[in-house]
């Protein structure tokens, strides 16, 4: 057995065949029971390393090679694997729910299958591909043929193509630029203009201040639930191939300007994000918003001087992100399938109707948020208090942020309660739904009391790099 | 390849991409992308080997066809643009003051990467110009394309003199292919929303 045919070539088969199926519910169980199997292979038989069963013997080859290159997925890729597939697990699941099966389980296994490409592919600096042509299989994701499932014009799509298109040469070229100098700045100005290029590709893919207006565009036109799933795969493995490059080069490893640009580009995206969620009057945007302001917040984590400290809390905030992302994006489906609409003067006095839901945009949001009890609380409040000893302005505009986003989920919480014909309460969510997101809300309070229960998944994560968090 | 002969390349990549910023009748644009391709096929051509450098050629051409494709099935093409600025006046402006940096630029961009030539440097920077000028006027689904397959060809004109690796150049036509296949689904959809 092979570990990238495993993980990334049986996942593009399958997708290609569940795409086909012509019932949205076997699409979900199907995907689901296939990123579950191969999560369960990841925590089993963790590629490159032998294990017995009974007398056999078995080992997963890391290598595969295409085209004169390698693909590989070795024994410190095994966190990720069990991660993203665990992760996927869960979205697709979700689908019961907020429907879009074929779009999100169908497609949505080729794109995480592509994105784990991008970070098997040897030298990683060909990654990018892997990530656009991802992005270009995400397209129909996001805006479905059936007009039914559309909401809108496509300005956001169209941003985001562009956006993330422009990431891929910016990242090649930074790439070619930097195997020159791997060791050692020989060269001051073709490091600066490598630096620069770098910086531009990551900031167009990971959509930091400025370049995220089509976040925002996007949450009006497409699916949120679709959205969710997509932005947090794009995020948390554009995070982690920026951690590539970081751990691969020493002079920027060791480069003194690269934890205050961090920094700097972190805050910002988090304060502008947080602020702007909270002039909002759209339950998609606020979603938005608060996804383009964890990426500020996985930035920042990035950033801080105790680097070991950094990595475990980015790693551990994957985990509450997707889990609060799910639940959030999920419930405003729920609505949007009844209104049509999620503008505040569309969702008005839906709690009596669609009490679960309510309480998933609402705990979700602020989850987010960095609220007691809930899940990112533990890891919110470490990072806050590492900046608040680095820096006390930081951490002021950090709580800033924060308070954007606590201040939305109280006011989506004032506009879903807000009812003056005092209609009767009678729920209308189906039981798939009610449990879907009862499950997701007993999570977020389960991680947030003990969030030692996520260490054993997580603890996993430095070894992917060689010198990171070493 | 005697300069010259580069050097009409490049006169010819203005044309087609200023052609393709300026055109208004879309069997134009296609016809005017396929000579882009064709051009940029003899520039690609002096880093990589003629096979590869085919292959380039003919994936663009498959682009060009799956967008003319989609095209003769969609009735309505935006003459004018929704958002300001629409003449083609403005636009041959805006291309002749890119071109105007792009020809100053170009000979600093030759020490930039190893084995970079003036021309193949200012034929790719026409390219991405051009296509960034392109993308910043339009919100239509069909220039956006248009305009990323331009901007596309000049970074891989630009790459292909430092990297030849087949899974690269595999890669960069799976783009372009993709590319081309998004572009016409997009703009299916959006001619359903406006017929609907």
């Amino acid at each position: 057995m092979n570990a990238p045919l495993l993980w990334i070539g049986l996942p593009l088969v399958l997708s290609a065949l569940f795409f086909l199926l012509p019932r949205e519910r076997w699409i979900t169980w199907l995907s689901t029971l296939t990123a579950l199997t191969l999560a369960a292979l990841a925590y089993w038989l963790p590629p490159g390393t032998a294990q017995r069963i009974g007398t056999l013997s078995l080992r997963i080859e890391p290598s595969f090679s295409l085209l004169g290159r390698q693909l590989t997925l070795d024994a410190g890729d095994q966190t990720l694997l069990l991660l993203v597939y665990g992760m996927a697990a869960f979205w697709f699941f979700g689908t019961l729910a907020a429907g879009g099966a074929r779009q999100v389980a169908g497609l949505g296994l080729a794109v995480i299958a592509l994105l784990m490409a991008s970070l098997a592919v040897r030298p990683f600096l060909y990654a990018a591909l892997f990530i656009e042509v991802a992005v270009l299989v995400a397209i129909p994701l996001l805006a479905p043929p059936t007009p039914k499932q559309r909401a809108g014009p496509m300005r956001g799509l169209l941003r985001f193509l562009i956006s993330q298109t422009f990431a891929m040469p910016f990242i090649l070229l930074a790439g070619f630029l930097l195997s020159g100098v791997e060791a050692g700045p020989a060269d001051v100005a073709q490091v600066v203009q490598a630096g620069i290029l770098l910086l531009i590709g990551f900031a167009f893919l990971l959509a930091v201040f400025p370049l995220n207006t089509w976040i925002p565009l996007l949450a009006e036109e497409a699916s949120p639930y679709a959205l969710g799933f997509l932005l947090t795969m794009l995020n948390t493995f554009g995070l982690i191939l920026a951690l590539n490059f970081i751990d691969r080069f020493s002079w920027l490893r060791n480069s003194s300007q690269l934890p205050t640009v961090l920094q700097l580009v972190g805050i910002v995206t988090c304060v502008t994000a947080g602020v702007w969620a909270a002039f909002q009057r759209h339950l998609g945007r606020i979603a938005a918003y608060a996804l383009i302001a964890e990426t500020g917040v996985s930035l920042l984590a990035i950033s801080l001087p105790d680097r070991q400290t950094g990595l475990q809390i980015l790693f551990y905030l994957f985990l509450p992100r997707a889990l609060a992302l799910g639940v959030w994006t999920m419930s405003i489906n729920i609505l949007q399938a009844t209104t049509g609409d999620l503008r505040f003067s569309a969702v008005q006095g839906l709690v009596r109707q669609y009490p679960a839901a309510t309480a998933g945009v609402v705990f979700a949001n602020l989850t987010l948020a960095g609220t007691p009890l809930l899940a990112s609380f533990p890891v919110r409040q470490a990072l806050w208090e590492h900046l608040a000893a680095q820096s006390l302005p930081l951490a002021f505009w950090f709580g800033i942020a924060s308070l954007g986003l606590w201040l939305m989920a109280f006011r989506s919480l004032a506009v879903l309660t807000l009812d003056s014909s005092q209609t009767e309460w009678n729920s209308r969510e189906s039981w798939p739904e009610r449990i879907l997101i009862g499950l997701g809300l007993l999570a977020l309070f389960v991680l947030g009391l003990f969030p030692q229960l996520a260490q054993p998944l997580l603890h996993g994560f430095p070894a992917m790099f060689d010198f990171l968090g070493k | 390849m005697p300069g010259a002969f580069l050097w009409f390349i490049v006169f010819l990549l203005i044309v087609t991409s200023t052609g393709l910023l300026v055109s208004r009748e879309w069997r134009w644009s296609i016809a005017l992308l396929a000579g882009q391709y064709a051009a940029a096929f003899w520039l690609v051509e002096q880093h990589w080997p003629l096979t590869m450098a085919a292959a380039k050629l003919v994936t663009g051409w498959m682009a060009a066809a799956v967008l003319g494709m989609t095209q003769i099935n969609v009735k309505s093409y935006p003459a004018v643009e929704t958002s300001w600025p629409q003449g083609r006046t403005f636009r041959l402006f805006s291309a002749g003051l890119v071109l105007l940096a792009v020809f100053t630029v170009s000979p600093q961009m030759t020490g930039w990467l190893p084995g970079l030539e003036l021309p193949n440097a200012a034929g790719a920077l026409v390219l991405i110009s051009l296509g960034l000028l392109h993308l910043g006027m339009t919100a239509n689904a069909l220039r956006v394309t248009l305009g990323l397959l331009t901007l596309l060809l000049g970074f891989e004109t630009l790459y292909a003199t430092v990297e030849n690796s087949v899974l690269v150049a595999g890669l960069l036509s799976a783009v372009t292919l993709g590319l081309a296949l998004t572009g016409s689904y997009l703009v299916t959809l959006t001619t359903a929303e406006d017929g609907a």
